[in-house]
Formats: C-alpha cells, sequence, structure tokens
C-alpha cells in the first residue's frame, strides 16, 4: 500500500508532525485502530473479562522484575541458593524484586486458571475463536514449561527434588524413557548441567515463544472479536451506515480506563501477599526450599507448588498396572492427557447454546462437578499419600475425564434456551 | 499412629527412673500437650511469643546466639555489620559478638569444617534460615522440649525432634528434666480410654535438677533466641512490612481514582 494514500494526522496534541512522518513510513495509525481505538468489544463484558489483560501484566511484570534477578543471580549450583539468598539481604530491594518474581508465578497461574474458567463459563472457545482457544493453550502449556524450569534455580530442596521427580517421569517413558531422563538432565542426577540449562530455558527460550504466542493469541482474537458473557456475536447486528456492531463500544478509551481500574485492584492485592504474605503459608514458597539443595538427603514429603497440584494427583492416582504396563507409565500418561484434553473442548462441545446463561442445568452441574474435582485434586496433590486419599483422587480424577469426554453426549440432550438476539447487562 | 509413638517412649520413661538419676520432683514441671503426636510433621507446636521489632530482644538472642550457637553452626548468609539493624553499633559489634571473623562486612562464619563436624559428630546445619524452613514456633517448641533420656546416645532427647543428634546445650540455663507419663484416670481411678479402646496418657516435665535460671528467665533466653534467628532469617522483614503499608495506602487512593475515571468514561454507555 502506498503511503501517499494516508491522510496526515490532525488532532491537539503537539505531536502531529511527527506522528505523519512515521505514519508514512509504519502502519502507526492503522494498528492503533484495529487494535485499539476501533476495535469493537461487547460492552457488557463483567469481572471474569478482567484476567485476559491483568495475565499480560503479569507476563511484563515478571519479565522486568526477572531480568533485574538475573543481574544477581547466578546460575551455578554452588552458588545458586546463596546468591538467591544474596538477593534477599544485600541487594537494594532486591527482597522486593524477588517476591514480586516469586508471587508473580502463582499470580500468573491464578490469571490463567480464571481466564481459561471464563472461557468455559461463556463457551469462547467455540467456533470461530477455536484457533485463539489452542493459542491459549499453547500459552498455558509454556507457562507451565516457564514455572517449572524457574522452579529448579533458588536451588533449595524442593527445586531439587521437584525436578528430580518430574524429570524422572520421562523416564517411566518405555525404552527411550531412561536416555530421554539423562538426555534433559545432562547428567545422571540434577546436577549443575541440569541447572545451567534450566535458567537458559527460563529466561530466554521459552519467554521467547511465550511473548510470539501472546502476539499470535490476540492477533486471532482482534481477528474474530471478542466473545461476551451471552456468548452471542455482535457482528451479526451492526449499524448498517458505518458498519459498527451495535452492541461494540471501542476498545479505547471504554476497556483502557476499566482495565486500569482492573490492574488497580490486581495490585492492592497482589501487593498484600508480596509486603504481608510472601510465603503465603509455603503455598507460594515452600518451607524446604529454604533448605539448600542436598542431593543425599531425600525430603519426606515432595509436593510441587500449588498450581500443579490437580495434575500431580492424577498422576499419584493411577496405582492399577494395565496391559501389563506399569502404572506410574499409565499415571504419567494420565496427568498429560488431563492438560492436553483442554485443546480438544472446541470440538466436544456440541451444544447449541455457547454461554452458560442460556445452557441447560446438565452442563452447568457438569462444571460445577468439574470444578469442585480440580480444587480436590489440587488439595490432595499438597497432602501426603494414604490410602482414603487416593481413592478421592481416584474419584476425582474419574470425574475430571467424565467432564470431557462425555461432553459430545451431554451438551448435545441438554435442554438449553434461546439465546437472545442482542447482549443483556 | 499416635499411640504407637506414645508407647515408643515408654521404654524411654522407664529408663529415666533408673537410680542415678534423682526423680525428685521440684514440682516445677509444666505440663505440654503432646497428644497430637502423629509424625514429625505434625507435633502441635506453641505459637513462639516474639516480635523481630523489639531491639533489646533481639540483642539478647544475638548475644545467646553467639555464645551458645556460632561455634558448630555457621550463620553463613547474615554479615556481622548487618546487626547494626537491631540497634547495636559497629564498635559494639566488634568487641562483644566478632569472635572468628576479622572484618565487620564479613558473614557469620565458623572455623569448623563441614568434613571436621561430620567426622566428629553429624553434620550441623547452617541456621541463617532456619526459622523460615523450620518455623519459629518449631524453634520455641524445640528449645523448650529437651529432656534427659539415657537410651540416647547424647543423653538427650526432645519432644518435637526424637532422636535429636545435638544435646541440650543450653541445659545450664534450664537445668535437667526427665518426661513423665501418665494414664488419665477418672473419678473413679480407672483408666480413661479413647473411642479406640486405647488408655488416653498425657505427658508432662519433671525438673530433677535446677539451672542457673528459674523457667520464666529460661523462656525468655529462648524467646530472645527464637527472636534473633527468625529476624536473621529475613532481615528485611520489618522494612517490607513497613513499606507495605505505605503502598497500600498509595493504591487505595489509585484505586478510588481509576475506579472514578472508570465510571466517568463509561457514563455514556447504555
Amino acid at each position: 500500500m502506498a503511503a501517499t494514500e494516508k491522510q496526515p494526522i490532525t488532532g491537539a496534541g503537539p505531536f502531529n508532525g511527527i506522528l505523519t512522518w512515521v505514519d508514512e513510513r509504519y502502519p502507526l495509525m492503522s494498528t492503533w485502530k484495529a487494535h485499539l481505538a476501533e476495535y469493537y468489544a461487547p460492552k457488557n463484558f463483567n469481572f471474569w473479562y478482567y484476567f485476559g489483560s491483568l495475565a499480560m501484566l503479569v507476563l511484563v511484570t515478571q519479565i522486568v522484575t526477572g531480568i533485574v534477578l538475573t543481574m544477581h543471580y547466578k546460575p551455578d549450583a554452588a552458588q545458586a541458593f546463596a546468591s538467591v539468598e544474596y538477593i534477599m539481604r544485600d541487594v537494594p530491594w532486591g527482597w522486593w524484586i524477588r517476591y514480586m518474581h516469586s508471587t508473580g508465578a502463582s499470580a500468573f497461574f491464578i490469571c490463567v486458571y480464571l481466564h481459561m474458567f471464563r472461557a468455559m463459563l461463556y463457551g469462547s472457545y467455540r467456533k470461530p475463536r477455536e484457533l485463539l482457544w489452542i493459542f491459549g493453550m499453547l500459552i498455558f502449556l509454556c507457562l507451565m514449561g516457564e514455572a517449572f524450569f524457574g522452579y529448579l534455580l533458588p536451588w533449595g530442596q524442593m527445586s531439587y527434588w521437584g525436578a528430580q521427580v518430574i524429570v524422572n517421569l520421562f523416564a517411566a517413558i518405555p525404552i527411550i524413557g531412561p536416555d530421554l531422563a539423562i538426555w534433559i538432565r545432562g547428567d545422571y542426577v540434577v546436577s549443575d548441567a541440569t541447572l545451567n540449562r534450566f535458567f537458559a530455558f527460563h529466561v530466554i527460550a521459552v519467554p521467547l515463544v511465550l511473548a510470539g504466542l501472546v502476539a499470535a493469541h490476540l492477533l486471532a482474537l482482534h481477528e474474530v472479536g471478542s466473545n461476551n458473557p451471552d456468548g452471542i456475536e455482535i457482528k451479526k447486528n451492526k449499524d448498517p451506515k458505518t458498519g459498527i456492531p451495535l452492541d461494540g463500544i471501542p476498545f479505547h478509551p471504554y476497556y483502557t480506563v476499566k482495565d486500569i481500574f482492573g490492574v488497580a485492584v490486581f495490585i492492592f492485592v497482589f501487593a498484600v501477599f508480596v509486603f504481608f504474605a510472601p510465603e503465603f503459608g509455603g503455598y507460594f514458597l515452600e518451607y524446604n526450599n529454604f533448605i539448600a539443595a542436598d542431593p543425599l538427603r531425600t525430603p519426606q514429603h515432595i509436593a510441587p507448588v500449588w498450581y500443579f497440584t490437580p495434575y500431580y494427583s492424577i498422576l499419584r492416582a493411577v496405582t492399577v498396572n494395565f496391559f501389563w504396563i506399569d502404572a506410574k507409565v499409565w499415571g504419567v500418561i494420565a496427568m498429560g492427557v488431563s492438560v492436553m484434553i483442554f485443546f480438544l473442548l472446541p470440538w466436544l462441545d456440541r451444544s447449541p447454546a455457547k454461554s452458560i446463561r442460556y445452557r441447560g442445568p446438565i452442563y452447568k452441574t457438569a462444571l460445577a462437578v468439574f470444578v469442585v474435582c480440580f480444587f480436590i485434586l489440587g488439595y490432595l496433590g499438597t497432602q501426603s499419600v494414604t490410602e482414603g486419599r487416593t481413592l478421592v483422587a481416584q474419584i476425582c480424577t474419574v470425574l475430571y475425564f467424565l467432564f470431557f469426554l462425555l461432553m459430545p453426549w451431554y451438551t448435545t440432550i441438554d435442554k438449553c434456551q434461546p439465546e437472545p438476539e442482542r447482549v443483556t447487562k | 499412629m499416635m499411640k504407637r509413638l506414645l508407647l515408643a517412649c515408654v521404654p524411654f520413661v522407664m529408663g529415666i527412673s533408673a537410680p542415678g538419676i534423682l526423680v525428685a520432683p521440684l514440682s516445677l514441671g509444666l505440663v505440654v500437650p503432646l497428644a497430637a503426636w502423629a509424625s514429625e510433621a505434625e507435633i502441635r507446636l506453641e505459637s513462639a511469643p516474639i516480635d523481630v521489632r523489639d531491639a533489646a530482644s533481639l540483642q539478647a538472642g544475638a548475644r545467646t546466639f553467639v555464645n551458645y550457637c556460632l561455634n558448630c553452626h555457621s550463620a553463613s548468609l547474615l554479615r556481622y555489620n548487618r546487626l547494626r539493624d537491631i540497634g547495636l553499633t559497629e564498635q559494639q559489634i566488634k568487641n562483644n559478638l566478632m569472635f572468628t571473623a576479622d572484618k565487620v562486612g564479613e558473614m557469620m562464619n565458623i572455623a569448623m569444617t563441614k568434613k571436621d563436624a561430620s567426622d566428629w559428630f553429624g553434620p550441623a546445619p547452617d541456621l541463617s534460615l532456619i526459622a523460615r524452613s523450620r518455623g519459629s514456633d518449631w524453634l520455641w517448641s524445640y528449645f523448650r522440649g529437651y529432656y534427659r533420656d539415657p537410651a540416647s546416645p547424647t543423653g538427650w532427647n526432645n519432644t518435637v525432634f526424637l532422636g535429636v543428634g545435638m544435646p541440650h546445650v543450653l541445659w545450664e540455663l534450664q537445668g535437667d528434666r526427665v518426661l513423665i507419663e501418665e494414664v488419665s484416670k477418672d473419678v473413679a481411678g480407672l483408666a480413661v480410654k479413647d473411642r479406640h479402646g486405647n488408655v488416653i496418657k498425657s505427658v508432662r516435665f519433671e525438673t530433677v535438677r535446677r539451672g542457673t535460671l528459674s523457667q520464666v528467665e529460661y523462656d525468655t533466653v529462648v524467646r530472645d533466641l527464637v527472636n534473633f534467628m527468625t529476624w536473621m532469617a529475613e532481615p528485611n522483614q520489618v522494612l517490607r512490612k513497613q513499606v507495605g503499608i505505605w503502598v497500600l495506602f498509595f493504591l487505595a487512593i489509585l484505586v478510588a481514582l481509576s475506579y472514578a475515571l472508570y465510571k466517568e468514561f463509561w457514563k455514556d454507555v447504555h
């Protein structure tokens, strides 16, 4: 497109000249319009619609605090633990940066889980947003990798033994497993070599992919437009003269100011944790991680951080050998599938209504059961194993999978209400 | 599980009544609730009455720490001059607390190497972060949980750390105590049983030889020590909370203003 077709920028500000100069050489105004000033979002967004922008905010704070931490951290098995405490004690405001980063990891998962739950409430993964959902799921996978690699870096007992447990899962894969585990660790046990490569993954490889996926996620969103709590397409009802959706409002300034309010509330809550409960009773920073990694002393009870515990519970719930294959292998498979199965949601869901507002009682019950199971599994993952707990975990695991596997059936027989033509309040 | 552990203590208790150890109760014994013994992790701990803003207590704790702990245990993540934060001057630190270091900016290390420690009596963990890994309540209960146990190699055992490797370093202050287990009896003199039919026992300490300190004085020493160790595990914790108040104050204003801005803009959305 020729630059001459563009109009000079006129406005109240003093920068029209420079903006025009840039716009002639770069898609400045068209990008601004397409993604902010003339991106029309449904006007009925509710509480659940804050968490996308909040997740992006947390990503930015993780990157910024991460850069500062990298300036002082030593990715060396002999120095890593002490260097983190050096940041906590001797680096000016280092404790603040470090707590922002450690609390940020949990905050990231809280935002992403709520963001995903929003999609399940209002059917945001349904056509035409399948690819948007897939990009989101890929972001979620990257985030899990990022959290896992990052957790080794403080080189405490939980860092060390948590990594040992997870890498050993790969050793359960038949035939190639043991060699694969050695290849991942770069050694026969988790060691300095492992720490160095996890550092590389944590600070550059995964964040790069993450940034790219976030861009793709946003582009896909703005291509198809946002879903809303009514689950109807606002693009179906456009003003015949302007072509603007009747239920749409420009993202900027309406949702920018609304999201600024959301950000302020979020940072307030975030600050409560950072300044007054950075350990949060061992959920954000595990107590055993204040002991330096010791390859010769296995802790009695190895628990992952809370955001991984539902899947960890599913892993431990599988205790039966099927088809002469070890239960451990099935556990690893079940854990993998429990995450991956989210990818299939757009095709498993056959309901005529997208939003939970117009869905029937069966889906509402199924979703409620699923959420309860997710929480129970999450809790059990923090606890040591007993017979009773394993039984509960097994029941919850079965219900967890039934939520997905029976979805094509129960969403078709469910009695949905008719969707409205226009969005409601 | 709990019962099994309680029964496991019986040999210790019986061993104590062997002649040679005075079992003359000085009625200083305090009853400690130990009914929750299930595993080491589930022991019911008493809440430590500490305050990391109490400079006098922290200084007293630093003195106890340097005199009693910092010979076998290091605090390798803490610099001596950090003690200025608890109200000491560099000169005071140099004169009273520095025995193994030359410069006040050095870490609180010890002369003994890890290998020597292991060869001689087993590992003595670095204590810089012990209050964060074990918890202050654990430390408070631990220092008040020592008792004489002839069955153990050191002659000491601990209610929160069964089979503890370290002898009771503060024994001269606290004195010698033994653990007495008693069967709970009802008014008729019959043993009280729980719903599983097991006899309910209570466990208490009995002082058999007085220490140089009274019970109250000893608790004060332990309180100050635990206070110092809690401070040492995160020297910035007081600053963290002070700053936090201001941050929340600022953010509360930001929340109010951004809410007003949001409502102002959204007035025309119907």
